[in-house]
């Protein structure tokens, strides 16, 4: 037993000779952090570098079987999902991982923003975070083109579409982001090859000098209000910080991480067990155009952003915002690096992490239900409501075939059950007179199709007729010159 | 780098050493020319790298690639169908990425109008509904009007549209690669641009126009939605 201990501990001799990493390995571990820093709300970082890694193992797992040609990438997927043994599973945890991923990512910038751990002398750990966040949303995306289904297929149009709004350079752009002329088989290799050799690549490199300054400045001393950095005085105070009150990262601080990371291992598999793979969804044929492809979770909120861009301000702003966006997220340390850290002093910071927040809960919650999207089966699959057409006369319900059958439904709501591109209706007669709603039918205008083209005069009467109807028991509207003409002739004389 | 020289600096005698080291002109010369070696075949080889990684931006289908759709029978006039062809740019792995569709309008025995099947706004497959005669778009509610000339929504122009020709029974394109907004740039004016107001063929008010319509006829008409000859 005795020269079995020696021999392992001859062995580590011998290795920790040549290599010369135990002294690091053990610096490291047992440096110390500032006192409260061994906390819950430290944990973060360390378990997107666990998804990370589980994201690796999981993806060359995943990598053994699938096919990344065009052809045969979504056949391969289904493969995995119903013919590999425990295929399925490893899907569903990568991509569970990666949402996990994300969030955690976001928490962990959120977490250090607030503690005002960006400013000096760790500015570039948040600028390098920073390039972190786009790279770990950069896998999020071609993650999302490897599962090569429908989505995948009309996502890579939405992104061909807006590179192609680049000035000059449009056209070139998307044929190197397509790999040719058309979404099709080197369109996927080259997202291949972004997903698994490129962003990772750099991504783990990233992470490597992220959490190499990490050890160097030491982990960011816990805010207290009118403890106030200054880049003179800020380092000596650290030091002394530490010095003084400071613990060993091992084990004081050590436990947390690891066990929130298993906590969060736990999360994904549980999710990966419960809810599943995601998709693939149908084939990547773009002949079945019956679909509606819509982006990964985390992307929903630009889908939902480039629903309410103005035509004329779109190419503009889809050039001008992103660069001003991220510049402003990788230079803010750079012009808030000194000051106060504590939340409590900072209100500015606080409300504009609220703003954001809600502004991207709100486009998000938008995305779920696409209220500016036509119901492309309202017309044919949403009765009108029968209390609507009690007591009708004949013409008016023929106005409401007609209503039905022209696809007024698709964009506007009857009775709860429609689209929501247009106003509902149900009450449409006490906003609108018989002239108006002609006029709005027949010229369109204020984002509706002009329908004098597809209307006969007839149907168009008939329309109108119903839709004069839809007034819930209210008065109708009536305009100034109807109201008029319809007095006694002796009331003109007072005008 | 010489194993003569030391590698620290402490004393004011290695100062004078390390000086002097560094002006030996031979070796500094000989360092020099080695960074200005490999600059140099970096530059080289970065020429095939970079041939390569932009090798598709020419890789562009040849101008004047016709493609039929089928015999004129298969589109009756007034009619708006669903074609598929299979592109000439498709590599033996596309599978079915490979088949594109269009949408294929008769407006009479010799004119047509072959629209691609991806919304000017962001390239999602545009859907025709027959009986309001528009073309709808399932992302975000761009809607066309059945000459392809924008509705409403967020398009800020109409449906692109394929250069077409009749020959031997039989209706061809000429086949691009995915329409974009930037290939408007290399648009032209179509020489007999399809100017019209909707009648008769589609069984409706004709004789009333209404000027939205026509005005954004018109001037999608002039902005050349049409492809390249």
């Amino acid at each position: 037993m005795a020269g079995l201990k020696q021999g392992v501990i001859d062995t580590y001799s011998w290795l920790e000779r040549r290599l010369g990493l135990g002294e690091f390995a053990a610096e490291s571990a047992l440096h110390p952090v500032p006192p409260k820093t061994a906390s819950w709300w430290y944990v973060f970082g360390s378990a997107a570098t666990v998804l990370l890694i589980l994201q690796v193992m999981t993806g060359i797992l995943l990598a053994l079987v699938y096919t990344p040609t065009a052809g045969q990438a979504w056949t391969s997927l289904q493969f995995l999902n119903h013919n590999v043994t425990l295929g399925w599973f490893l899907r569903a945890m990568h991509g569970w991982g990666s949402d996990f991923m994300i969030a955690i990512v976001l928490i962990h910038m959120v977490q250090v923003f607030l503690f005002g751990a960006y400013k000096f002398p760790r500015e570039l750990t948040w600028m390098v975070g920073v390039v972190l966040l786009l790279l770990t949303l950069g896998m999020a995306f071609t993650g999302q083109i490897m599962r090569f289904d429908q989505d995948a297929y009309w996502g890579l149009g939405i992104g061909a579409s807006i590179m192609s709004r680049i000035p000059g350079i449009g056209a070139p752009l998307v044929h190197i982001m397509l790999g040719g002329p058309i979404i099709g088989g080197p369109t996927l290799s080259r997202f291949f090859a972004l997903h698994v050799f490129v962003i990772p690549g750099i991504l783990l490199a990233a992470v490597g000098v992220h959490v190499w300054m990490v050890l160097r400045l030491g982990v960011n001393d816990w805010p207290m209000p009118g403890r106030v950095v200054r880049k003179s005085t800020y380092e000596q105070e650290y030091h002394e910080l530490v010095k003084t009150a400071g613990t060993p990262f091992v084990p004081d601080g050590v436990w947390k991480d690891a066990v929130f990371a298993a906590i969060i291992m736990l999360s994904v598999m549980f999710c990966a067990l419960y809810f599943g793979p995601f998709g693939p969804t149908g084939q990547p044929d773009p002949t079945i155009i019956q679909t509606a492809p819509k982006p990964d979770f985390f992307f929903l909120w630009i889908y939902a952003v480039l629903a309410f861009l103005p035509p004329e301000l779109e190419t503009p702003l889809l050039m001008i915002a992103p660069p001003i966006i991220i510049g402003i997220m990788l230079l803010l340390p750079l012009f808030a690096g000194e000051g106060e850290k504590h939340w409590s002093k900072r209100p500015v910071a606080i409300l504009m992490l609220l703003v954001i927040a809600v502004t991207l809960g709100a486009f998000e919650k938008l995305a779920l239900f696409t209220p500016w999207s036509p119901v492309m089966d309202a017309w044919s699959g949403a009765a009108i409501p029968p209390r609507y057409l009690h007591e009708l006369a004949p013409i008016e319900r023929q106005g409401a075939v007609v209503f039905q059958n022209k696809q007024c439904r698709n964009c506007h709501e009857v009775g709860g059950a429609g689209g929501q591109r247009g106003p509902a209706l149900d009450a449409v007669a006490t906003r609108m007179t018989e002239d108006q709603m002609v006029r709005q039918v027949l010229q369109g205008g204020g984002n509706m199709p002009a329908y004098g083209n597809t209307l006969s005069p007839d149907e168009t009467t008939a329309l109108v007729d119903f839709l004069k109807t839809l007034r819930e028991n209210n008065d109708p509207a009536r305009d100034a010159a109807g109201r008029l003409s319809k007095m006694p002739a002796t009331a003109l004389h007072h005008f | 780098m010489a194993h003569d020289e030391p590698t620290e600096v402490h004393t004011p005698e290695e100062h004078v050493l390390m000086a002097k080291l560094v002006n030996r002109s031979r070796r500094n010369f000989l360092f020099k020319m080695s960074v200005l070696l490999n600059g140099a075949v970096g530059v080289v080889l970065a020429v095939p790298i970079l041939g390569f990684l932009f090798g598709p931006v020419k890789n562009d289908l040849p101008t004047g690639h016709w493609i039929g759709l089928g015999p004129l029978e298969q589109f009756p006039a007034g009619e708006t169908r669903l074609v598929t062809f299979r592109t000439p740019a498709t590599t033996p792995w596309d599978g079915e990425t490979g088949d594109i569709p269009c949408w294929v309008r008769r407006i009479s025995a010799t004119q047509f109008q072959v629209f691609a099947i991806n919304c000017a706004h962001l390239g999602c497959p545009v859907r025709w509904f027959e009986e309001s005669k528009l073309f709808m778009c399932p992302c975000h509610g761009g809607v066309y009007y059945q000459d392809g000339s924008r509705a409403s929504g967020p398009p800020e122009r109409g449906l692109f549209e394929y250069e077409y020709k009749t020959a031997a029974n039989t209706l061809s394109i000429n086949v691009h690669g995915l329409p974009t907004l930037a290939t408007r740039a290399s648009l032209k004016t179509p020489k007999n641009p399809l100017i019209q107001i909707q009648g008769g063929s589609n069984g409706c008010c004709g004789s009333t126009p209404n000027p939205g319509e026509l005005s954004a006829t018109l001037s999608e008409k002039q902005g050349s939605a049409s492809w390249p000859a």
